[in-house]
Order: structure tokens, then sequence, then C-alpha cells
């Protein structure tokens, strides 16, 4: 129990100081990102709401107030969900416009970081199974060479094959402009086939931390005592490698698993910006290509708060499947 | 017995220091220091190497590669091959400075965190935690959209800020299994001083673990230091390897067929990644006495 609480307090705290942080990051800038945006959105020929102008200077800074009371004003407008307008889209709010991308985002990435996981986990158990054949060669320096590959210059290789010389698939976009979104079997098709390419370069460079950790570390599991234990008992390999290596090895990867996702959001934005896929990450830059602070903030907290929450479902998992880890604390 | 005799005295005698002769017997480790230093010395001779200026857009738009423009040119005539021979001084300088910074950093962090124990422990733990787990790619474009100055060394210090965590977790592990050690707690029955303690009884175990955090730290600067160029977020007065691909990407270079523009900055990349990646291998050896190679 102890164990769970102590995670649970350190997912408080750090959801505190990501909230704390963002608040933070605008305030320390020189200048006034607050006074740049309320002016270009008064700028604008629609009618700007006073109401309005206030929610972007609680997210990104006030003049007037001390800092105590900006922040105190800060949490409540972030615990009401209150981010402000978004300059690009305006008059919409930020947390509109995040609801719109964040599914293409959550699937993509969902799909793409388990397939990731369980292909790179398996293919690193077998190279551990096969160790120091050739198929173990293959298979780590393979993903070792793949591994120095820059990410963004492999999606373009990508678009440049399969989209341009081949012409088998979408090369940008999220759905074609024959299809509106909506619960239609030709929007999903279509959105299928745009998806194809971005997950595909998720897919090349995802299972190769997978395929490292989970050889190293089964090959150690491997040479424990009890693995000697049950050759010597004269199991099956197939059995020992499964039970005896793989079971034990895969420990580090669970954790692995939500940690890694910080990276992979990170990579989202150069595969979503490049492929012009209509998630987070694209919106992301688009905002700070446009200088829209209120959702460019808004999005860095929302994509923060998925992964600690990611991590801290991780951790209470962890502590389910290794009692080890329990025990530890409490003693 | 006597040739084994003359031989070691022969190394003596060119007094080659001893890491650089285990790093040099590993094979992976050679071929990874002579691609280095071929890419330290592109950097270092651009100025003689590249044909033409980086910058200079006097030739025509989205040549093929030929005679003239061994990789062809920009879409707004710039030659390709000498923005790449420059780029090379940006991704060496980036991967220096900023894989220097955050070691530093890591090493402060980690040494005080390991070795003072307690409350600073437990403040200083839980900032690397968070740290470690805070989507980096989008702090780095967060940190770098507000900044007013947008040059090489905001790119260096945005990386660092955010890339010491890792390396700053493993030294405070390894302090804390040195901390206790007999040689350690000797001097301080002998009254040194925790400045001397740590810099004579510890520094000298960690120097392995330093070099390959240092090792690490480039391979993500570098790595860093392209994807914010790509997008668009790198100094826009320097041309470096991202940046050229984002213009190839943006100027159409799949369109126009001009796939040197493309391909090359790529495979530049990959190989200064891989020849980073073989020099680690050889320094994973100093530290580790199995995996050295005769």
């Amino acid at each position: 129990m102890r164990y769970f609480l102590r995670r649970a307090g350190f997912f408080a705290a750090t959801l505190w100081a990501a909230v704390t942080l963002n608040f933070l990051i605008p305030r320390l800038q020189p200048g006034d990102p607050a006074e740049a945006i309320v002016a270009r959105l008064s700028g604008r020929s629609q009618a700007i709401d006073p109401a309005q102008v206030a929610a972007v200077r609680t997210m990104l800074g006030a003049p007037d107030g001390t800092l105590l009371t900006q922040y105190v004003n800060y949490l409540g407008a972030v615990l009401r969900g209150e981010f402000g307008v978004s300059y690009t889209y305006f008059p919409y709010p930020v947390t509109h416009m995040i609801g719109q991308a964040l599914w293409w985002t959550v699937i993509l990435v969902g799909v793409t970081h388990v397939l990731s996981f369980a292909v790179g986990t398996l293919l690193g158990a077998w190279a551990a199974h096969r160790r120091n054949t050739r198929a173990d060669s293959v298979i780590t320096l393979g993903s070792t060479f793949v591994g120095t590959l820059p990410f963004f210059w492999l999606a373009l290789m990508l678009i440049y094959l399969f989209a341009i010389t081949l012409n088998w698939f979408p090369a940008r976009g999220g759905y074609g402009p024959g299809s509106n979104p909506g619960w239609s079997w030709i929007f999903f098709s279509d959105a299928f086939q745009h998806s194809v390419l971005p997950a595909l370069a998720l897919l090349i460079v995802g299972p190769i931390g997978w395929i490292i950790g989970m050889r190293n570390n089964m090959v150690q599991t491997l040479g424990e005592d009890y693995a000697r234990l049950a050759r010597a008992k004269g199991l099956p390999q197939r059995r020992i490698a499964l039970t005896y290596g793989a079971r034990i090895a895969i420990l580090p990867n669970v954790t692995g698993f939500a940690m890694a996702l910080g990276g992979i959001l990170g990579g989202t934005v150069l595969v979503e910006s490049i492929f012009n896929y209509p998630g987070l990450g694209r919106m992301m830059l688009d905002s700070v290509t446009n200088r829209d602070y209120p959702l460019m903030q808004a999005l860095f907290l929302f994509i923060t708060i998925g992964v600690l929450l990611a991590n801290f479902l991780a951790d209470m998992l962890y502590g389910v499947l290794d009692p080890r880890v329990r025990r530890e604390v409490a003693a | 017995m006597t040739a084994e005799l003359a031989a070691t005295e022969a190394r003596r005698a060119t007094r080659l220091p001893g890491w650089l002769v285990i790093l040099w017997r590993n094979r992976k480790c050679r071929i990874g220091l002579v691609m280095l230093a071929g890419f330290v010395l592109v950097g270092l001779l651009a100025p003689g190497l590249a044909p033409y200026e980086p910058r200079d857009d006097s030739f025509d738009g989205s040549l093929p590669p030929g005679a003239g423009h061994w990789l062809g040119t920009t879409a707004r005539g710039e030659d390709v091959l000498s923005q790449l021979i420059y780029g090379a001084r940006i991704s060496l300088v980036v991967g220096l400075a900023a894989g220097a910074l955050s070691t530093v950093i890591a090493l402060v962090v980690g040494l005080t965190s390991g070795y003072l124990g307690g409350l600073v422990d437990e403040i200083l733990s839980f900032f690397t935690n968070l740290a470690l787990v805070v989507p980096v790619l989008p702090l780095m474009i967060t940190l770098a959209a507000y900044s007013p100055v947008k040059g090489l060394w905001l790119i260096v210090a945005v990386i660092s800020v955010t890339g010491w965590a890792y390396g700053a977790r493993i030294k405070r592990a390894q302090i804390i299994s040195l901390r206790t050690r007999d040689y350690v707690t000797a001097a301080k029955f002998a009254g040194d001083s925790t400045a001397r303690i740590i810099m004579k009884e510890i520094m000298p175990n960690m120097t392995s673990l330093v070099v390959v955090g240092f090792m690490g730290a480039c391979l993500g600067a570098i790595g860093g230091e392209a994807g914010l160029a790509f997008l668009g977020l790198g100094d826009p007065a320097s041309v470096s390897w991202g940046a050229m691909l984002n213009q190839a990407n943006n100027g159409g270079a799949m369109l126009t067929g001009q796939w040197a523009w493309l391909v090359a900055p790529g495979l530049a990349f990959a190989g200064l990644m891989i020849a980073l990646t073989l020099v680690n291998f050889g320094v994973d050896a100093l530290s580790n006495p199995h995996l050295r190679e005769d």
C-alpha cells in the first residue's frame, strides 16, 4: 500500500510542478506575450469580448497584480478548464481546438506505440533466445543502424518512395478533400489510407529501444541461476526462454512503456508536421509559427499532463506486476 | 618474450596516454574515431573545402547533381555540397557545447543529490524525475518560441536545460554506491574535507561514467538541433543539416527530382551519429575491462 501512496504523491507533485512550469514560462520572458496577443486579437474585425481578454491575461501574464494573485487566478482558470481563446482559430476557445486534434494523435500514437512495443519486445526476446547467432547480430546491428538515422529524414524518404514515386498512399493530410470527418465508411477508409505513412514512419523507429532493452535484459536473466536450474532439469528451450527469461526481462520494458511516451509525443510533432496530419503535434508547431501563445501553452500543458498520467498508471501496474518494488518501500 | 618486451618498450616510448591506447585497440572504436576525425577535419577546414560560399545563391536553382555542383543546387540556387560541408560545423559545435553543458548540470545535480542525501536528495531527485517525464521536444519548442533572440546559443541552452536528467540519475546512483566504500570512510576519518573527498576519492571512479554520459548527451544534442532546425525553429543565420532538410522539404526537392538535396544531409547526419556510437563502444571498454579487445 505504501508503494501506491508514494507513487500517487509523486504524481500529484509532478502535476503541480507541470502546471506551475506552464505558469512561469511565459512570465519569465522579456516583453509581455499576453500584451502582444491581446493587441493582435483587438486588431481583428470581429468584436472581442472583454472576458476573452481576461482569460488570455490569466494564462499568459497580466501587467497588474502581484505574481501571487496572478498565480491564484491562473490555478483557478486551469481547474475550471478556461485556457483562453486561440488567436489562429478565433473565436474558438483553445480547448475546443485541442479536443478536435486530440483524437487524431491518440489513435495514431496509441496504435503505433502498442505495436512498436509488441514487435520490439518479441524481436528482442528472439534475439536473446538465439544470442550470438546470425539472427541476433542482424537484429541488433540492424536496429542500431536504423536508430542513428534521423527520424524525420526517414519520414521524408517514405513520402518520396511511397507517395511520390509509387503513388500508393497520399503524402499529406489526415483525410482527403472528398470526405468529411464523420461516422461514415468513406471517411474511415480515407483516414486509414492517410495514416499509413505516418504510422509506418513511427513503426520503423519505434521498436528499436524495446529490441535492445529486451535483448540485454533477457540475456542477463537467462544467465541467472534459476535459468541454469531449468536447463539442468531438462526443460525445453522454448519454455526456458519464455517463462524463465522473457517473463522477468519484460518488467523494465513495462515501466519504459510509459516513460517513452514523452519521447513519442515529441516525435509526433515531427511526424505530424511532415505529413501535415491534423493532430496535436502539428497544431503545436502551427501555434508556434503563428505566435498563438494561448494555444501553445494549453497544448504544452495537455501533452505534459497526458504523459504524467500515463506514467502514473504504469507505476501502478508495475506495483501489481512486480511484488519486489512494494516490499522494497515497506522495508 | 623478448618481442613482447620490445613491443611494450616501443609503446612506452611513443607515450600515448593509456585511455587512447585502450580506445584504439577496440576495432569498432577505431573506425568510429577515424570517422569522427574526418567530420572534425571537414568542419575545421570548411572554408577551404567548400567550393562556394554556403549562402551564395547566384547559381541556377534546382540543378541536378553534375560537374559544376556535385550535389546540385537548392531551389534558391545555393550549392548543396558547400552547405553540407558547413553544416558539419553546426552539428559538431552544438553537440560539443550542449553535450558539455548538460553533462556539467547532470554532474552537479547528481553529485550533490547522491553525496548529501536526505532532504536535498529528495528535492533534487524530484526535479530529476520530473525532467525525465516532461516531453522534451514540446518543452524545447515552447522555450524556443518565446525567446526574442534566435541564435545558435539559444539552441544550445534549450537543449542543455531539457537534456540533463538522465545523466543526473545515473550519476546519483553511482555516487550512492561509491559513498559508502571503505576508502571514502577512511578519508572521512582522516579529516579530509568534503570537496577533497569528492575530487580525489570519488571523481576518479566516475570518469568513464562521465565520458559515456557526455557522448550520449552529444548524440542527443545533435539530434535535438537537427529536429528543431527541421521544424524551422533553429538558428536562421546558420546552415545546418536540419535546416537544409527543412528547406529541401519546403522547396519541393521531391517534386523537382533534386534528390541529392534531400538525401545528402540525412546521410551526413547518420554518418556522424554512427561515428559517435562506435566511439562509445570503446568508451564502455574503458570502464569495463571485460569488453576490451587486444
